[in-house]
């Protein structure tokens, strides 16, 4: 079904719904995930970003999203001085990334307690965005709705510590994937929800044994 | 319901006595669970933005390739004078091409149906607005009709002109745009239908070939094309002209004319106007400048995270 706000907008900084409007929130993503300020970031261009991404202003972009701009933030073009000035140190470079969509960018990040996240996403058109590999684990979410990012050691038990407690709090699943990078390594659960998850279900998940990461992405409208 | 016939939507709005821009209305609260408030109020801030852009307009930026700026400014200033088309005319080629200046120039516009495109409903709507006094609501039912139209062309071909060319982004925005200006005249369900056709029509085949693969040459001046081919769509069916083919199949034959068109003269920048010797040479000078600039920000990085060995 399309959105008509799709339609009429997004309301953004130019050029290009794909090159720049998604790349900011590919970025604003990143932030979230790695879940405090990033400090550092070595930023990879693939294909089309690769190519036309200076002149579409995907650097600075990438850069506002991950200070934690929107899309239709006028500081867009000045987000390389402003990174320096807060202190993000980032570097950009191209990537030839295999089977990826031509707006890919592959991320590494440091945050200032060095907490690091290693992000694959895509820019899909009209603003839209995909996230397609979280440190080295493929997933598929678009922050289209509330997301909840479950890490867990790849043992018995830990799903349906995760489909109980959001069952305890009313939260309805829409969409839901299990990856792992390896048997026995770590596994990768994506919740996408409709209804928004409570902080203390987060907090709740987090001491369950066998969980080693919860992060939770509240959908932007 | 779906918005994906023009035909079906307009048999449900006479159907329940309402407006076309109604039906589109209660469709988005259905789908996004909101009340027609939120809804109403969600759109407002689309025409607040597109307003703002207009009236924030200076002139004196310029787009990251050099290519773009300034050419609104000239156009407000001869449109004072004593254009051809007359005034109107000029303020709208003005406006189009200041919104599609903004665009390229990284200032905040809105999409519709794409950024590229943001110039086309803004130059006919603003100087309307201002010309005849149109109420506010009206503006944002003429914007729910225009989002309408939109999403049928979305559905049933395309807005992208990666997917269908430049007819599937300033041909759609065109179409939009002359089905508003046709509401806020008072024109019939129907007169907008054949002018939303006559539209798409005039635009059919239109190829996307932008120099360099950025949004600015010749994207700003086909909103202008855009702007005022929906003007003249408006009039014509509001003088009772009608398009001899119905509205849903022209956008049907938009969709496969996109389809059949060669990768070449979509959005890759390898036909067209970015294939012609001048097109080349600016590629090449950006290619040039890019390089420069990526050098400069890898020397100043001293320091390293893990290799990303495994994701390559």
């Amino acid at each position: 079904m399309i959105d008509i706000f799709d339609i009429m907008g997004p309301i953004m900084v130019g050029p290009s719904s794909s090159h720049t409007a998604g790349a900011v929130r590919i970025g604003r993503m990143a932030r979230t995930l790695l879940g405090e300020e990033p400090a550092k970031a070595l930023l990879h261009l693939h294909g089309s970003f690769a190519e036309t991404g200076v002149g579409h202003g995907t650097d600075k972009a990438l850069i506002a999203g991950l200070l934690g701009m929107a899309p239709d933030d006028l500081d867009i073009p000045q987000s390389l001085e402003i990174a320096a000035q807060r202190g993000l140190k980032f570097s950009f470079d191209q990537m030839d990334l295999r089977d990826a969509h031509p707006n890919s960018v592959l991320m590494e990040l440091a945050g200032t307690s060095d907490r690091r996240l290693v992000m694959q996403a895509c820019s899909t058109g009209g603003g839209r965005i995909l996230v397609t590999k979280l440190d080295g684990v493929e997933v598929g979410f678009t922050g289209d709705y509330h997301t909840l990012i479950v890490q867990n050691m790849d043992n018995q038990g830990n799903l349906s510590d995760v489909t109980n407690a959001l069952a305890l709090a009313r939260v309805n699943v829409a969409n839901m994937s299990m990856n792992r990078s390896s048997k026995g390594g770590s596994v990768m659960m994506i919740i996408e929800t409709d209804d928004p998850v409570p902080g203390y279900i987060v907090e709740l998940l987090e001491k369950q044994p066998g969980i080693l990461q919860v992060i939770y992405y509240r959908r932007e409208c | 319901m779906n918005l994906d016939s023009m035909q079906e939507i307009l048999a449900a709005a006479k159907r329940e006595g309402k407006f076309f821009w109604e039906i589109v209305l209660e469709t988005d609260m259905q789908n996004r669970g909101v009340t027609r408030g939120q809804s109403l109020s969600k759109m407002a801030e689309a025409w607040h933005a597109m307003r703002e852009a207009s009236e924030v307009y200076t002139g004196d930026r310029r787009s990251v390739s050099g290519l773009v700026g300034g050419q609104g400014k000239l156009m407000r200033e001869y449109a004072a004078g004593n254009p051809i088309g007359g005034e109107f005319t000029a303020q709208v080629i003005a406006e189009a091409l200041s919104m599609g200046e903004s665009n390229a120039c990284m200032r905040r516009i809105v999409a519709a149906p794409t950024a590229g495109a943001c110039g086309v409903m803004p130059a006919v709507l603003i100087p309307l607005y201002w010309r005849d006094n149109v109420p506010e609501e009206r503006m944002l039912e003429a914007l729910f009709t225009a989002s309408g139209i939109g999403a049928v062309i979305a559905y049933r071909a395309c807005i992208s002109g990666a997917a269908g060319g430049c007819q599937a982004e300033i041909g759609s925005a065109s179409a939009m745009a002359a089905g508003a200006l046709v509401y806020l005249r008072g024109g019939t369900p129907e007169q907008m239908c054949h002018a939303v056709a006559m539209a798409l029509k005039n635009l059919l085949g239109l190829v996307c070939d932008p120099v360099a693969g950025l949004v600015e040459v010749p994207c700003v001046k086909r909103n202008v094309i855009g702007a005022v081919n929906a003007i003249a769509a408006a009039d014509m069916a509001l003088a009772g002209i009608e398009s001899r083919i119905p509205v849903d199949e022209v956008i049907d034959s938009m969709g496969e004319v996109g389809r059949r068109l060669p990768v070449e003269f979509r959005e890759t920048a390898l036909g067209g106007l970015a294939a012609t010797p001048t097109g080349k040479a600016v590629k090449k000078r950006l290619a040039g400048d890019e390089k420069k600039q990526r050098t400069l920000t890898i020397k100043d990085a001293r320091w390293k995270l893990e290799k990303p060995e495994q994701h390559r």
